[in-house]
């Protein structure tokens, strides 16, 4: 059941740029590809290891930065996002080791106090060196000429660019199902990683710490290892969301808000389950991007009702996206995934 | 494999702020062995594993394997000396599968726990392996409930079950039977006698059960408020003034 909605979601995310023409659409489907990587990627940090790190952002910035650099001072090639994005990936890698290490000299906690102080370090850092990061304002920079929108994947005759279903085969179109494919592999390989004997090594660690010790499993080799892991995939993330959005800023990769979207994602989708990252991240979209549509129509479908358009009111969105929080948390205290998954043993 | 090597302390001591739970214990362990452990609540027979396994770190003293000084070393690193380690509070993966547990037990001493491309259920052997040992602690009927539904009595016995599956040199008990329901405890009684017929293991095992000591063991260390009173053949320490005193006086 939850593996079907999983399925169901990236076959809509795989046909979503011919059922949805317009741009807001696709920035939003190709954010969806994006974030399920990352959040997936704190999934298991958070639900593999019970660790919560609100540093993860720094290794989704470190790609984004490396990548956005090397494109704004090399050029738009293939090559700048390769070494650029390798650059971010070591550096995430190196961060991650120590992180992890000193997530096990510190109690829990204060290791999260500490992550936040690394995160806000990491935000002053950024406007700190505007002449290399932008600053502020971000950099933005030109992406390898496959991705430009003028360019034409399919020409008839006349030399105009061929249309599918309405959408055009565009450089776009290439962009985005890049997005897509590279979005879905490194999910799978995370699948993969959690059902391998490493996976459930992590799982006996959360269980029982002191046992999984106890029986050979150097728990300080398995916990760092989980973060480097982690810090890879969010920073491959960092690297695709450059290229997608040919902009880097604070508010895209980097910002605390960020964070505790991520968070927010893993907890409603249901911690530890992989398949949760998927549901949270498309829930939590969708209720960002379309709830104050949604609720505009109910208001004006609602208009000569009394009081129901005032509650209706788009303005008040973050009122009702609090409301559902507060409902799904109460309905599936493991998040969605987590609490259709368990097994009914009393 | 290695030739088996002797487990010893020398001056093994630890200390929990005044109190000093473990006082200068110097004892040799030798394969072929079994000795049994004892002496009252709180005399300090679990704080010794502790230190011997590395769930503690001695404030002073050493722990030895052969040539191996195990002094500072992780658990993890312990075990794969040869220290193999039951609790004696059930200490298990609560919401894994029974086969889970042992599985996991099993796998450490494979090695491939760094692997993470190559799917944990296409290594069949290992689960093979699992069933062997589930089969001998007779835990087959239940290997797929999750540990937090068996009973006492099974937990029990998969605590055994996940110490032998590691292969250890060391095979260290601590009250085995504890709880355990009068037909359940020969069970692993049965086990522990199978694992002596193997010349080349170490046990140590604590027990409080009089009839149990006297059928299994070798050799008999006491302790008393963290100190080694006593050490000897059976009749011998049992005979010893100072033993009826301290710890048969007590628990009769
Ligand atoms: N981590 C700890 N911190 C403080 N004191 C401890 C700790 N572990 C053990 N002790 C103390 O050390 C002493 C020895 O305890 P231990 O558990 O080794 O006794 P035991 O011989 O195993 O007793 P029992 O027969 O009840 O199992 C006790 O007084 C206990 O309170
Ligand atoms: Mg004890």
């Amino acid at each position: 059941m939850v593996w079907g909605i999983v399925i169901v979601i990236w076959l809509g995310l795989a046909l979503s740029p011919f059922l949805f023409h317009d741009v807001r659409s696709q920035q939003v489907a190709a954010r969806i590809c994006v974030f399920i990587v990352l959040v997936a990627s704190y999934d298991l940090l958070i639900g593999y290891t019970g660790i919560v790190s609100f540093a993860h952002t720094i290794f989704f910035g470190l790609g984004a930065y490396g990548a956005a650099t090397a494109l704004r001072h090399m050029g738009p090639g293939w090559d700048a996002i390769v070494i650029g994005g390798g650059i971010g990936i070591v550096m995430a890698v190196i961060l991650a080791i120590f992180i992890g290490l000193l997530s096990l000299r510190v109690k829990a906690i204060f290791f999260t106090m500490v992550t936040l102080a690394v995160a806000s370090v990491a935000v002053v850092l950024v406007s700190q060196f505007s002449d290399f990061t932008g600053g502020e304002d971000g950099i933005t920079y030109k992406v390898p000429k496959l991705f430009k929108p003028a360019t034409k994947l399919l020409v008839d005759d006349d030399g105009h660019v061929v249309r599918w279903l309405g959408t055009k085969l565009n450089g776009k179109l290439a962009a985005f199902y890049s997005v897509f494919c590279m979005s879905l592999l490194l999910y799978l390989a995370m699948i993969r990683i959690v059902n391998s004997p490493l996976g459930t090594v992590l799982k006996a660690v959360r269980e029982n710490e002191t046992r999984a010790e106890a029986i050979g499993y150097r728990v300080v080799t398995y916990r760092t290892l989980v973060f480097c892991i982690s810090a890879v995939f969010a920073a491959i993330a960092g690297i695709i969301y450059a290229v997608w959005l040919k902009y880097t800023g604070p508010e895209t990769v980097l910002s605390f808000s960020i964070n505790i979207d991520i968070l927010l994602m893993v907890v409603i989708g249901g911690m530890g389950t992989m398949s949760g990252a998927v549901i949270g991240v498309v829930l939590l979209n969708l209720a960002q991007y379309y709830l104050r549509d949604i609720m505009q129509l109910g208001a004006e479908a609602t208009a000569n009702l009394p009081l129901i358009p005032e509650l209706l009111n788009p303005d008040r969105w973050l009122l009702w996206l609090g409301l559902s929080f507060i409902l799904l948390v109460y309905f599936f205290p493991a998040g969605i995934a987590g609490t259709m998954l368990k097994p009914r043993v009393k | 494999m290695k030739t088996p090597s002797d487990l010893y302390t020398e001056d093994l001591t630890i200390q929990f702020g005044g109190h000093i739970a473990v006082n200068k214990v110097s004892c040799r362990f030798k394969p072929n062995e079994l000795t049994v452990v004892v002496g009252p609540n709180g005399a300090g027979k679990t704080t010794l594993f502790n230190l011997m396994s590395g769930q503690l770190i001695a404030t002073s003293g050493k722990v030895m394997l052969g040539d191996t000084d195990l002094t500072r070393l992780a658990p993890s690193q312990r075990a794969k000396q040869g220290i193999g380690r039951a609790f004696q509070l059930t200490n298990l993966f609560p919401k894994l599968s029974v086969l889970e547990n042992v599985r996991l037990a099993v796998q450490a001493q494979a090695k491939v726990g760094m692997r993470i491309f190559t799917h944990a259920k296409s290594l069949k052997y290992l689960e093979q392996q699992a069933y062997e040992y589930l089969s001998q602690t007779r835990l087959e009927k239940v290997a797929h409930l999750p540990v937090s539904a068996l009973s006492h009595g099974d937990q029990r016995k998969l605590e055994v079950a996940l110490l032998m599956a590691m292969q250890p040199a060391v095979f260290m008990f601590d009250e085995p039977t504890a709880g355990m329901s009068i037909d359940e405890a020969p069970v692993i009684l049965e086990l522990i006698d199978q694992i002596k017929q193997d010349s080349s293991k170490i046990i140590l095992l604590v027990e409080h059960k009089m009839d149990v000591v006297r059928a299994l063991a070798d050799r008999i260390i006491v302790l008393h408020n963290g100190e080694l009173v006593a050490d000897g053949e059976p009749e011998e320490v049992i005979a010893m003034p100072i033993v009826r005193e301290i710890y048969l006086g007590n628990a009769a």
